[in-house]
């Protein structure tokens, strides 16, 4: 029973901390058209600022209750000096390629971010677990979290909601959507593609580094720890759908749980269970499960 | 009397609301050439794309010298001796016009285990140079395709075509974006070349002059239907064709 | 038939050059080994990126190779390096004929995802298997041909071995790019629709560049396996398959000569890099990466999208 109910909170805590990250990943893709090989990094990159950032909360002696909001102001920080950075001083020089060479141009940013944050931060791993147990824990039955790890859960659902709410009942998330579905054609009706193509980027990269931010305290940040959850985080959109928000939803709870239980039950299984399901998937449903068919057009 | 090459039976096609083929009849006899007219919206070129694969039908058939190609692939299709040009034309724009027919005469030898014979390059070269000047474009053999005039690029998505060896080819819009005075050279060639293979051809056209001066037949389509079928004098003369078609031509110029 | 093979020349004397330099600098053919049997992957990427198609699950065959020469070495006592390459090859070519026939209809992006994906679900298995030797993978011993020595002092025996594979790997590619499947690659990457309406397959020339490109990484991952004497997971890691599109890109698709001297170069470079800049190297790969993709003509021109002559055979003529 423990197993279950232990398989079933670490599957919503793994979905909410994948959702987050994934539908950064999978906006800058509706948006931009890029699938961003370095969102793993800027994980990565929030999660550095944070963990710097509440080194020196701490090293104060400043109150505890304190670091959530640092840990907001460092995501907000890491993404958005990377977000307009790599947008405007790169991105935005490749804007109309190939959806392939988009893929390789942010592939090479990727590699040039890892070893940045070598250059920055070294390569000995940091740590800042003073925030998991500062405020008290939760008991499931006989299993015990964290109170910080529900946080997660939390943040995902703010998340959500924001986007939701802004894209569906805000006049500038028309024109997003409207971005979304035909750039072209909003480009004609006078939209400024470029501008929302940085919001989309800036917002996705925030998110990405909001991920890493409220994940620093609970691992040792090291180079190389954006590495696997980029894939994983590919498995998730491709799931869902490529650039929808919905989508990401399902994919996160699938991969999510599916992740949770294998570990449970079946730990040999742990990275081939999500792959299988991603392989699965999109050999039925090579859109993912939520994209709209696209016809090409003579 | 000879059996038609083609003979397109009751098709009939919807998108929406909106009927693009209401039972459509059309005979092609073998070694003929069709002009194909009608409004935009007329259905012509869901006619085409039906004949060839790339639209399925609701309802009707479609038979290429007695066999059944309703429901075939354009791979299929085109195999079975139909070939067609865009209206946009398809070509590989990254390549050279020589470089487009040596791929497509290496497409057409690539059915089967025979993919995997080596071709050599001195001969596909040759057949290339020689398509090229049937058609009057050996000063074009290596510009890239991407970057060609759009008459010449209509041609050689015709030429690229043929080189498929068709027995039946469908020219969508030929001479569509093509100034008036290259319109005549451009139909001279191909009509050479479709009559030198002895092929059956038929053209979508808007410029009466030339449906009038290189058709056997004219069909005319109106909203998804054939209005008339018969030789180019009694179509151009038709009242109905008068009104509806060529008036509604003029007036968009 | 004359052009078609033009590529032999300038091959031939690179593979003697490269024994020349190993025979002269023993202590380079470790590096150089390494670099030749990355080269082998790139070599059947650099065919897949002909037909506008990138994948970053190369690594799947790589390891796929390594992990048959370690496992028939070590569980049935398979020492000959001639039938572990055999095997290999024949067993990965099996594997990429059914993986192929889901893969072939995918394009550009989820192309690209989903060979990651299959990738990482080898990965996935290998890590966690603790009969295949869980992360840290395990040692190849031994393996000679026909009796030959072919690693520790006798190293030079693999070397001159490996570049044998590579001189038939490139002849296969380079007479393949003559065929009509292989022409048919540039057209996949042009227009499909084309192709289509030509009546020929663009799936099934995808099929076919996917297989050969899946038997040249396992040949490469037997060859490392062999040489290097170890083999792990990470071979199947989508960093080691990233790795391989870099060099594929470094390489361009202008030959099959290029993918080696890349692979090599990079491997030469790297060996000094990893002594005097161990946390810039791949930020400078990465430099030089975008400035390829910004600077070229037409982008990825030389790259993936390829300039005018190339079609008429595998090199230019």
């Amino acid at each position: 029973m423990n197993g279950l109910l232990g398989a079933v909170v670490d599957g919503i805590l793994y979905s909410a901390w994948l959702f987050i990250i994934a539908v950064g990943l999978t906006l800058i893709y509706g948006v931009m058209k890029i699938l961003n090989m370095a969102h793993g990094t800027f994980y990565a990159v929030g999660a550095y600022v944070a963990v710097t950032l509440l080194g020196w909360w701490f090293a104060q002696g400043l109150p505890p209750w304190g670091i959530v909001p640092v840990m907001i102001l460092s995501a907000l920080v890491a993404g958005l000096v990377l977000g307009v950075v790599v947008e405007r001083g790169i991105l935005a020089r490749f804007a109309g390629r190939d959806p392939i060479v988009l893929l390789l141009v942010t592939y090479a940013l990727f590699l040039i971010l890892e070893d940045v944050i070598k250059l920055i931060w070294g390569v000995d791993p940091w740590i800042a677990s003073d925030p998991l147990w500062v405020f008290g824990q939760v008991e499931f039955g006989e299993l015990i979290y964290p109170t910080y790890n529900l946080f997660i859960v939390v943040v995902a659902a703010v998340v959500g909601g924001l986007l939701t709410w802004f894209l569906q009942f805000t006049a500038k998330g028309k024109i997003l959507r409207a971005v979304i579905h035909d750039p072209e054609v909003s480009r004609s009706m006078g939209i400024n593609v470029g501008r929302w193509n940085l919001i989309a980027f800036i917002t996705g990269s925030v998110l990405a580094a909001l991920g890493g931010a409220f994940t620093a305290p609970t691992i040792s940040v090291v180079p190389g720890m954006g590495v696997e959850v980029v894939v994983m985080m590919f498995a998730v959109v491709v799931i869902g759908g490529l650039g929808s928000i919905p989508g990401t939803v399902v994919g996160a709870l699938i991969v999510g749980f599916v992740r949770s239980f294998a570990v449970h039950y079946w730990p040999e299984l742990e990275v081939f269970s999500v792959y299988a399901v991603m392989a699965l998937v999109l050999a039925i449903r090579p859109q993912g499960l939520f994209a709209g068919v696209e016809l090409r057009k003579i | 009397m000879t059996a038609p090459i083609i003979a397109a039976k009751g098709l009939r096609k919807r998108f929406g609301a909106v009927v693009a083929a209401n039972d459509v009849n059309v005979d092609i006899m073998p070694g003929t050439i069709s002009g194909l007219i009608g409004t935009n919206g007329a259905g012509k070129t869901t006619f085409i794309n039906m004949i060839t694969g790339y639209l399925q039908p609701d309802e009707g058939s479609i038979l290429l010298e007695g066999g059944e190609i309703v429901g075939l692939t354009p791979r299929d299709v085109t195999r079975r001796g139909v070939a067609r040009s865009f209206q946009i034309p398809q070509l590989f724009n990254s390549l050279t016009a020589v470089e487009n027919l040596t791929l497509a005469e290496a497409a057409l030898r690539s059915r089967g285990f025979a993919g995997f014979a080596m071709l050599p390059d001195s001969a596909l070269e040759k057949s290339a140079r020689a398509t090229l000047e049937r058609f009057g474009l050996e000063r074009f053999g290596d510009s890239l395709a991407g970057t060609m005039p759009e008459g010449i690029r209509k041609l050689l998505d015709i030429a690229v075509a043929m080189v498929a060896r068709p027995r039946v080819l469908f020219l969508d819009e030929p001479t569509s974006g093509v100034s008036s005075e290259e319109k005549f050279p451009i139909m001279d060639r191909v009509i050479a070349a479709t009559r030198a293979d002895n092929m059956s051809m038929l053209f979508v056209e808007h410029d009466m002059e030339i449906v009038r001066r290189y058709s056997d037949r004219v069909l005319a389509f109106f909203e998804g239907r054939v209005l008339i079928d018969d030789k180019p004098d009694v179509v151009m003369n038709d009242t109905q064709v008068r009104t509806l078609i060529i008036g509604e031509e003029k007036a968009h110029g | 038939m004359n052009r078609t093979f033009t590529f032999l020349p300038p091959l031939l004397g690179g593979a003697a050059l490269i024994a020349l330099i190993a025979w002269f600098l023993p202590s380079w053919n470790f590096v150089l080994a390494i670099g030749l049997a990355k080269g082998l992957p790139v070599l059947g990427l650099v065919l897949l990126m002909r037909g506008g198609l990138v994948s970053f699950g190369q690594g799947l065959y790589y390891a796929l190779g390594g992990y048959t020469v370690g496992l028939a070495s070590q569980y049935f006592g398979l020492k000959d390096a001639a039938a572990l390459l055999v095997i290999s090859a024949i067993g990965s070519a099996l594997v990429a004929f059914v993986v192929g026939l889901l893969l072939s209809r995918y394009r550009d992006i989820f192309f690209a995802m989903l060979t990651l994906a299959l990738s990482m679900l080898l990965y996935g298995i290998l890590v966690k298997s603790t009969e295949l030797g869980g992360t840290d993978g395990f040692n190849v011993h031994g393996i000679t041909l026909f009796g030959i020595p072919l690693t520790g002092a006798d190293r030079m025996n693999g070397l001159l071995l490996l570049i044998a594979v590579c001189v038939l790997g490139a002849i296969n590619l380079g007479l393949f790019g003559a065929t009509a499947f292989g022409r048919l690659l540039a057209g996949v990457r042009d227009n499909e629709i084309r192709v289509e309406y030509l009546g020929a397959s663009a799936d099934r020339a995808v099929l076919i560049a996917y297989v050969l490109a899946a038997v040249m990484a396992a040949l490469g991952g037997a060859m490392s396996g062999i040489i290097v004497g170890h083999i792990d997971p990470e071979m199947a890691f989508w960093a080691t398959s990233g790795e391989f599109v870099v060099i594929a890109i470094l390489a361009g698709t202008g030959g099959v000569l290029a993918p080696f001297v890349a692979a090599v170069v990079l491997e030469v470079v790297r060996s000094f890099a990893y002594q005097y800049a161990p946390n810039t190297w791949q930020l400078v790969l990465g430099l030089i990466i975008l400035a390829l993709i910004l600077f070229l003509p037409q982008g990825l021109s030389g790259l993936v999208r390829r300039g005018p002559r190339a079609v008429n055979a595998g090199e230019k003529s």
